[in-house]
């Protein structure tokens, strides 16, 4: 990326204002809209700043895995859509989309958020499958932060469908709830410039940013999944402070749920 | 024989404008027989015998003799191919790039390099669509440190004011320097609070671009930003 625009960030960030006048530390305006679609069982919609995500829930009935017999599967997908973005092609998911869905599916699975017990309808032989799909419907920077809130927003909202002899109703749901736990994880990504430490970064600051630390932090702080990128190393004392970050940032997005 | 609608009217693409041969169609128009047709949404302006539409929105069509602002996309072995906010991208040759002789086999990163961004002239643009870009006229130079922001191309000239006359007045608010391409790319420099409320008046002037008093708004709005 062009180096002139780093240092014009750099310079910006060193007088503690953003490129859209925000704080350092500083979320832009998040919405959320719970259940925006009519066939999935549970769905969000969440916009950070001009970054838009739609997330669903769907779920079926499956054998379940030969290591786990007892528990239910739980997918997550990503797909970064060619007209959200000019940078994202058609075509088999890319690198960045599987990365997306690995820090959310971890986030979920680390935090034994489902109760994958529950799920189980026959051991070996059928359990519910919980599948979460993400859409990006504009993408604006900060893509795994949104995306990450839409999946678990759509997941608090979903429902079971109904069913019947062994066959699942879809177009009928029950009243009963996926089995959550109380450990719902927040993820937040903390991305390094230079010495500076922000959260819900811009297009622009994405693409100058040395690191990023994303960190799925639960209710009572504890953090349960982190992921790294970006090409340049981070120090120990770095990952503390961009933990922390994450750790406050996280009990501002909790509210929204 | 005559005009089917009226001059400053909205019109869409299909929509007939002329019939008879009084009238001559030019940009956003077409001929259909003995019909001028609509063919973009927009404004249309009658001068003369001239049908024209001025479109809302839309991407940047290069023209020879446009000023804009480019971005180096690749280096091949004759020049620098650079992205232009169209659909097709343009070629700055090595002999339009510098008034310095550039030895066979140079190094040509030193002169341009990826991601750099140019204020560059249209010398050429062929049938098909080949684009040629110059840097060998006053002003036209790489730019520096700075933002860049892109605007839709079809709203560029109100940004730019009567003979500059809007940007200029954005200018001398904020203490930036700007560079304006007729391609929708700006680029900004100057003290980050003030390059924002340039960004912001930017957007407005953008947004509210076919509302009649714009410039007095414009001043408005710059005094109330800048005395925050």
């Amino acid at each position: 990326m062009n180096s002139s625009i780093r240092e014009h960030i750099l310079k910006a960030l060193d007088a503690g204002i953003r490129f859209d006048g925000r704080k350092l530390d500083e979320l832009r305006k998040v919405t959320v809209e719970k259940n925006v679609s009519k066939n999935a069982e549970g769905s969000a919609r969440v916009l950070i700043g001009d970054t838009e995500i739609l997330a669903g829930v769907k779920t079926a009935v499956e054998q379940p895995y030969p290591d786990s017999p007892e528990e239910g599967n739980l997918m997550v997908n990503a797909e970064l859509l060619p007209l959200s973005n000019s940078r994202f092609e058609p075509g088999p998911p890319s690198e960045e989309a599987i990365e997306v869905a690995r820090i959310i599916d971890r986030g979920i699975r680390e935090a034994n958020t489902i109760d994958r017990n529950k799920l189980c309808l026959t051991p070996k032989e059928e359990v519910w499958s919980v599948m979460i799909d993400v859409l990006t419907i504009n993408a604006h920077g900060n893509l795994i932060d949104a995306s990450a809130f839409a999946s678990i927003v759509a997941l608090l909202n979903a429902k079971l469908p109904k069913r019947e002899d062994g066959v699942v109703n879809y177009s009928e749901l029950t009243k009963e709830s996926i089995p959550l736990s109380k450990n719902i994880p927040i993820t937040v990504t903390v991305y390094k410039i230079g010495k500076h430490l922000i959260v819900d970064p811009l297009p622009e600051e994405e693409d100058v940013a040395d690191a990023r630390l994303t960190a799925a932090v639960l209710e009572d702080g504890s953090v349960v999944a982190m992921q790294k990128g970006g090409e340049q190393p981070i120090t120990a004392d770095e990952i503390l402070a961009m933990a922390s970050l994450a750790q406050t940032k996280s009990k501002e997005l909790r509210k929204l749920l | 024989m005559a005009l089917l609608t009226k001059d400053k009217s909205v019109v869409v693409p299909g929509e007939e404008l002329a019939s008879g041969m009084d009238y001559l169609p030019t940009n956003g128009t077409y001929r259909d027989g003995d019909k001028i047709v609509a063919a973009r949404l927009g404004l249309l302006h009658i001068e003369g015998r001239l049908l024209k539409i001025i479109p809302f929105s839309g991407k940047y069509l290069p023209k020879r003799g446009d000023v804009i602002i480019a971005k180096v996309e690749d280096i091949t072995l004759n020049g620098w191919r650079c992205y232009i906010n169209s659909a097709y991208s343009a070629l700055l040759n090595l002999r339009d790039a510098s008034s310095e002789f550039i030895a066979k086999g140079a190094d040509l990163t030193r002169y341009f390099t990826f991601g750099d961004y140019i204020v560059a002239g249209i010398t050429n643009v062929t049938s098909q669509n080949i684009v040629d870009l110059t840097l060998k006229a006053p002003g036209l130079k790489k730019l520096g440190e700075g933002r860049i922001m892109h605007i839709d191309p079809n709203k560029m000239p109100r940004v730019i004011g009567k003979a500059g006359s809007m940007v200029n007045m954005i200018k001398e608010a904020t203490d930036c320097r700007i560079s304006v391409g007729q391609n929708g790319i700006i680029w900004i420099q100057g003290s980050p609070n003030n390059e924002l409320v340039a960004v912001k008046s930017i957007e407005k002037i953008s947004a509210e671009s076919h509302v009649p008093g714009l410039t007095e708004r414009i001043k408005k709005f710059l005094d109330k930003e800048l005395k925050k």
